[in-house]
């Protein structure tokens, strides 16, 4: 239900809205049966009435007018401020996800449901709760007014209100269906798009921008389908419940005769004429507030769609939990106890049977051919993902023990591509937590321990320079080396780097670890790796292939004990020594 | 990329926001925008569906003629009632009339639904062209456009606005047409039926009328604000969830949180705002209409009193004023999905009319073989006007050379590729394939003779085999799985749940190294004459890269080649390397010739040569 994204301040907006309302209608209501008086009074012909009764009623009209426009402002803002609740909702919901379960939604579909799903939302309170409140009560109250005065007349009218009820129930039934598949299909249009963007240097290499357009028009094509089939369905109802409130109009006048030339007197007849015309009015205002309940009806199944996607999001408990310890100290040190990771639904561990152990203040590296679960094991150090059995300790303590907030205020990690934000490099360098401590000068150092400051020095503004989004104005090395930077300036003690020297060229990998290795030796370095020069100076390197350690030790040791270690150094070295 | 800052993405000091718009036409957005330009822009737009919009129009306005027809037969009938009550009931004619009423509300229906289902379904067709046209568009516009637009705001154009379009633009027009002609009719009919009580009923609703065009015109900078917060939340939105993982890690959700609930706050106060503004539209026509009717009650009694008109005046003009009184709150919606119609067409033809790369179809195909020889002459280029990242580069390539482009990271490497498949233009100088300036061919030509692959491997949703193959048509299961084996990813993909048949989804089980391995592996099905690897094999292992490196010298034989590498042992064997600094060309040679120098590329190679010596 929506209403769960309602605090006291939304259920105090609905009430006031309801008040406003019930008044309104009221009000409306009173203006038709002057006309009975009306009636009475030219038949006597008393002007003066007939001008009293006209005041009053414009009375009528304007307080109608006052208190729609207060109301309609309590619902805009009830309609805003629901709509920030949920999209607040879900950005905390969503912050606390790990990242399998921001992989299960899918980033795009997330995108999504945070935006467009809302503003689906709130479209239909700004639009529907007008409606679902007035016209509830402007049919109960007009059917009461009506009640008594015709039987035949009335059933005129309850004709017409079954007819546009079965009319109005089929369509909705049948197209809600259809209206559910609009988002879903909506998403794959998305997705399509992204990939074009996203893809552009490669379809363009492959002249394959036809291809891709066939693809994107196979989306956008069942998507017109899927919501040509809704309309054809929907179209009918609209001017059926025109035609419906002409009818009864109609047909009120037309029973009207019977029943007028059936009453006795010529006074009665006289009244009963009167009543019809009044009737006639309150008859208009039922079925106007069924037609309109019939087109708010037409946009609730889409809104429903995207207040379950929202409820997806917000309902999903996160697979990982802060733990009870908050305790942001300790030296740095790792270890895995028999730790073992299966990625959800894989048919394989990626780690299996990791057990070791870093020392505060050394340096651990991780070597293995791709897909041997390198990343794997360093994300499980930062809590990224649960390892599946077994332990991971940070500081002696089970990882899972820590709030998020403890466990990472003490890392630095760089990942494997470099994440850039839009801002400034020195918002990029001095991010996150803790970066309220950091002044220029520690920003200056890390981007220069990270060799980022030759070239932050030839922007134009320097440090103040804008990244665009993901860093799209720098190159792959330079985004990595800010991105190591970023790492640095939190003078982490323990220091993560995930395959990042990569998109370095060899003398910028070298200088960058000479420095690294200067101004960070009292952290522990966790450094992936696939060229085995760039670690082979590490206290201790780990081999994994497959996801289990086949060596561990020095350089040296593992040049004697281990094959696999021997046989990388080999094809490494071999290709420069030639 | 390497190096350089892209044309427009200009780095600049503070935090503007610039991911809104992208390129030239971001100034457009600080001056007022213009409503009725971005609607005629979208009326030229619809080409063939003028017509059936039009056809839609018609209906409307037939129906609407015709439903005000049927107040005439009521009055007819109450005025045969009315005396009925004085004499006898003339039964008959009440009924005749009740069956012609009936006739006439009929057809209407027939109209009206008719129009309904023209009018919805041309407009999701245009929605759709929309986006098909969009999707093109992006084929379209140079790469720089994307250097410096957000990748939300274009999605967002492709869908919100497109969807507003769906949702808007054919009904705008026809409810409006409806709207027209039946105050139209109704005043004509009034007027004829009795102009003093019709003098005082168009008074109200032509004053709704002008009180709801003030609103509007005053509404319409809330739409503004309110699309530029949607689209500044679509921003941060998408940015910080894809960086989720840094995100967390380095405790900045609070921070983004802090800017969250500040563009949350913003958006909820232009939500509100724009949201009251139309919502009192409504409010005010639905008074005009108590208006009305109390005005008819009131002076249609005196009218009686004098004599003038008979009862049934008042029952036609009942209904009356309430049709008069519809058609204003639907002219008043219409303004108001004009309004939303004209902001999202705007954001729409803001991109679609931005300016295009150059139209080539006047250029000759290239016909022929490809040699592939391949010449710079003095090529100049800057991504940002007067920041030349490539000065009068000069170089030329034989046919069947294997070339390596080294140099530090920002030495305009990836700028020289980009400029040789023309995804940028040369700002002066030449660049020539077999003699011919590649600026006299079609750049899908150019494209034609190269097989790329990037540092950054780019994978869609769909199966492997699909990634694999991609456009290239005519590709049997053997070549396939070669160029898999070949590679080493082919026992991987088989370990997968379908073999070549699974779906790849976003990032889902597939390292960085294996994706990198598909594309090497499409580059292999693609078997063009030229190929360009861009730091292909960065993401590998040595192992891997070993193994692959096979692949790659059976793929690039005889072939003029590309390639850009930081680990200089997978270029040793290159006929020739080019070593590029801040843009120039600082020494070319074998990888002998170059260490014999001891210039620039032996330091290079040595900074990770002496690291291997001792082993």
């Amino acid at each position: 239900m929506i209403t769960r994204f309602f605090g006291k301040r939304e259920w105090g907006l609905v009430a006031i809205a309801i008040a406003l309302i019930l008044c309104q209608v009221w009000m409306d209501m009173r203006i038709p049966q002057y006309m009975n008086t009306i009636t009475d009074s030219f038949l006597l012909e008393r002007l003066d009435v007939v001008s009293q009764c006209g005041i009053e009623m414009l009375l009528c009209a304007f307080i109608s007018l006052g208190l729609a426009i207060v109301a309609g402002f309590v619902l805009s803002n009830l309609s805003a401020s629901v709509g920030r609740n949920i999209r607040l909702a879900q950005f905390d919901r969503i912050r606390s996800f790990s990242l399998e379960d921001i992989d299960r939604f899918s980033t795009d579909s997330l995108i999504t449901r945070s935006t467009n799903d809302v503003t689906q939302i709130q479209n239909f309170i700004t639009r529907g709760m007008q409606v679902a409140i007035k016209s509830p009560i402007v049919a109960i109250w007009a059917v009461c007014m009506i009640a008594g005065t015709s039987m035949e007349w009335t059933s005129v009218t309850a004709t017409g209100v079954i007819v546009l009820v079965v009319v109005m129930g089929v369509s909705v039934y049948y197209a809600s269906k259809r209206y559910a598949r609009v988002q879903w299909l909506t998403d794959n249009v998305n997705r399509a798009t992204r990939e074009n963007i996203d893809g552009i240097r490669v379809i363009r290499a492959y002249n394959a921008e036809d291809h891709q357009e066939s693809k994107f028009e196979k989306a956008t094509g069942d998507l017109l389908e899927n919501n040509l089939s809704a309309i054809r369905i929907m179209t009918p109802g609209f001017p059926i419940a025109h035609a419906v409130m002409n009818f009864v109009t109609l047909g009120i006048y037309w029973v009207g005769m019977g029943v007028i030339s059936s009453a006795g007197t010529q006074d009665a007849q006289l009244m009963l004429f009167s009543d019809m015309i009044v009737f006639t009015s309150y008859a208009t205002m039922v079925i106007s507030s069924f037609m309109q309940l019939f087109s708010i009806m037409r946009v609730m199944p889409r809104m429903l769609v995207g207040l379950r996607r929202i409820e997806e999001v917000v309902d999903t408990e996160p697979s990982i939990k802060d733990g009870p310890v908050d305790d942001q100290s300790g030296e740095g040190s790792i270890e895995f106890r028999d730790v073992s990771f299966r990625y959800p639904g894989a048919q394989r561990d990626a780690l299996s049977g990791i057990t070791l152990k870093v020392e505060p203040g050394t340096t651990l590296a991780i070597i293995g051919s791709t897909g041997s679960g390198k990343t794997t094991l360093v994300n499980l150090i930062a809590r990224l993902y649960d390892a599946t059995s077994g332990e991971v300790l940070v500081d002696g303590r089970d990882v899972r023990e820590y709030t998020l907030h403890a466990l990472h205020s003490r890392m630095g990690y760089v990942t494997q591509s470099a994440t850039l934000f839009s801002g400034s490099v020195k918002m990029n360098v001095n991010y996150g937590h803790g970066s309220e401590n950091r002044d220029d000068e520690d920003i200056a150092k890390a981007l220069r321990v990270a060799k980022a400051d030759s070239f932050v020095d030839d922007l134009p503004e320097k440090t103040e320079s804008n990244i665009s989004q993901h860093g799209r104005n720098l190159s792959g090395g330079q985004k990595q080396r800010i991105s190591i930077a970023r790492a640095i300036c939190r003078s982490p003690r323990i220091l993560i780097l995930d395959d990042t020297f990569s998109a370095l060229d060899f003398k910028t990998d070298l200088e960058l670890r000479t420095a690294l290795r200067r101004e960070m030796s009292g952290s522990t370095v966790v450094i992936v790796a696939q060229r085995i020069g760039t670690i082979r100076d590490a206290d201790r390197i780990v081999v994994l292939e497959g996801g289990r350690i086949v060596g561990i030790g020095t350089h040296d040791e593992l040049m004697s004990g281990c094959e696999t270690y021997r046989d990388m150094a080999r094809s490494q070295f071999t290709g420069e020594m030639q | 990329m390497t190096g350089d800052t892209p044309k427009g993405g200009k780095l600049a000091a503070g935090r503007k926001e610039t991911h809104l718009v992208g390129g030239p036409r971001w100034s457009r957005w600080e001056k007022p925008r213009n409503f009725r330009e971005s609607i005629l822009t979208l009326m030229s737009y619809l080409g063939g569906y003028r017509w059936a919009i039009a056809l839609g129009v018609a209906l409307a306005m037939l129906g609407s003629m015709l439903s005000v027809i049927g107040p005439q037969y009521l009055k007819g009938i109450s005025d045969l009632i009315y005396e009925g009550i004085a004499g006898t009931m003339d039964t008959g004619a009440v009924t005749s009339m009740a069956v012609a009423t009936l006739g006439i509300y009929g057809i209407v229906l027939v109209f009206e639904m008719l129009e309904k289902y023209t009018i919805q379904a041309t407009s999701q067709k245009v929605a759709n062209r929309l986006r098909n046209d969009l999707s093109e568009k992006i084929n379209r516009l140079p790469l720089n456009y994307y250097d410096n637009s957000s990748t939300g705001d274009i999605m967002s154009r492709l869908t919100n606005d497109a969807d507003a379009v769906g949702d808007q633009c054919g009904s705008a027009f026809s409810s409006m047409a409806t709207a027209v002609t039946t105050l139209v009719g109704c005043t004509v009919m009034m007027f004829y039926t009795n102009p003093v009580l019709a003098a005082a009923c168009v008074i109200p609703p032509f004053s709704g009328f002008v009180i709801m065009r003030m609103i509007i015109s005053r509404s319409h900078k809330y739409y503004r604000t309110q699309s530029k917060n949607l689209g500044a939340m679509n921003g941060l939105v998408e940015e910080t969830y894809r960086a989720h993982g840094i995100v967390k890690t380095y405790g900045n959700y609070e921070n983004c949180r802090r800017r969250f609930v500040e563009i949350n706050e913003e958006l909820y106060v232009s939500s509100y705002r724009s949201r009251f503004m139309s919502s009192t539209i409504p409010q005010v026509m639905n008074f005009m209409g108590n208006l009305g009717y109390i005005l008819v009650c009131v002076v249609g009694s005196m009218l009686i009193i004098r004599g003038d008109i008979t009862y049934g005046v008042i029952v036609a003009f009942i209904v009356y004023v309430r049709m008069f009184n519809l058609p204003l709150i639907m002219l008043s919606e219409s303004f108001i999905s004009m309004q939303t119609l004209a902001a999202s067409s705007e954001r729409i033809f803001d991109l679609l009319l931005a300016p295009e790369m150059d139209d080539e179809s006047s250029k000759e195909p290239v016909t022929g073989e490809v040699h592939g020889d391949v010449e710079f002459r003095n090529v100049t280029f800057g991504y940002v006007e007067g920041v030349d990242v490539i000065h009068d580069f000069s170089m030329r390539v034989e046919a069947g050379q294997k070339i390596a482009i080294v140099g530090p990271t920002g030495a305009g490497k990836t700028t020289i590729i980009n400029l040789l498949m023309r995804f940028y233009e040369v700002d002066s100088g030449d660049i020539l394939i077999d003699g011919r300036s590649t600026k006299d061919m079609r750049r899908r030509d150019v494209h034609d003779m190269f097989s790329m692959v990037l540092q950054d491997p780019w994978l869609f949703n769909g199966t492997v085999r699909e990634n694999l193959v991609f456009n290239r048509t005519c590709v049997d299961d053997e070549t396939v799985r070669k160029a898999c084996e070949s590679v080493g990813i082919h026992n991987f993909i088989m370990s997968l749940p379908k073999g070549y048949d699974s779906m790849l989804k976003d990032s889902v089980g597939m390292s960085a190294g294996q994706r990198q391995q598909i594309t090497i592996a499409r580059a292999i099905i693609d078997n063009t004459p030229m190929i360009i690897f861009d730091e292909a094999t960065s993401s590998l292992d040595t192992n891997t890269e070993r193994f692959i490196q096979n692949a790659i010298d059976d793929l690039t034989h005889g072939k003029t080649t590309f390639i850009i590498a930081h680990r200089l042992q997978t270029i040793m064997d290159c006929d020739r390397i080019i070593v590029m600094d801040k843009g120039r060309i600082v020494e070319t040679g074998t990888h002998e010739e170059l260490l014999e120098r001891g210039g620039f590329y032996a330091g290079l190679f040595n900074s990770q040569f002496t690291e291997g010596m001792d082993i």
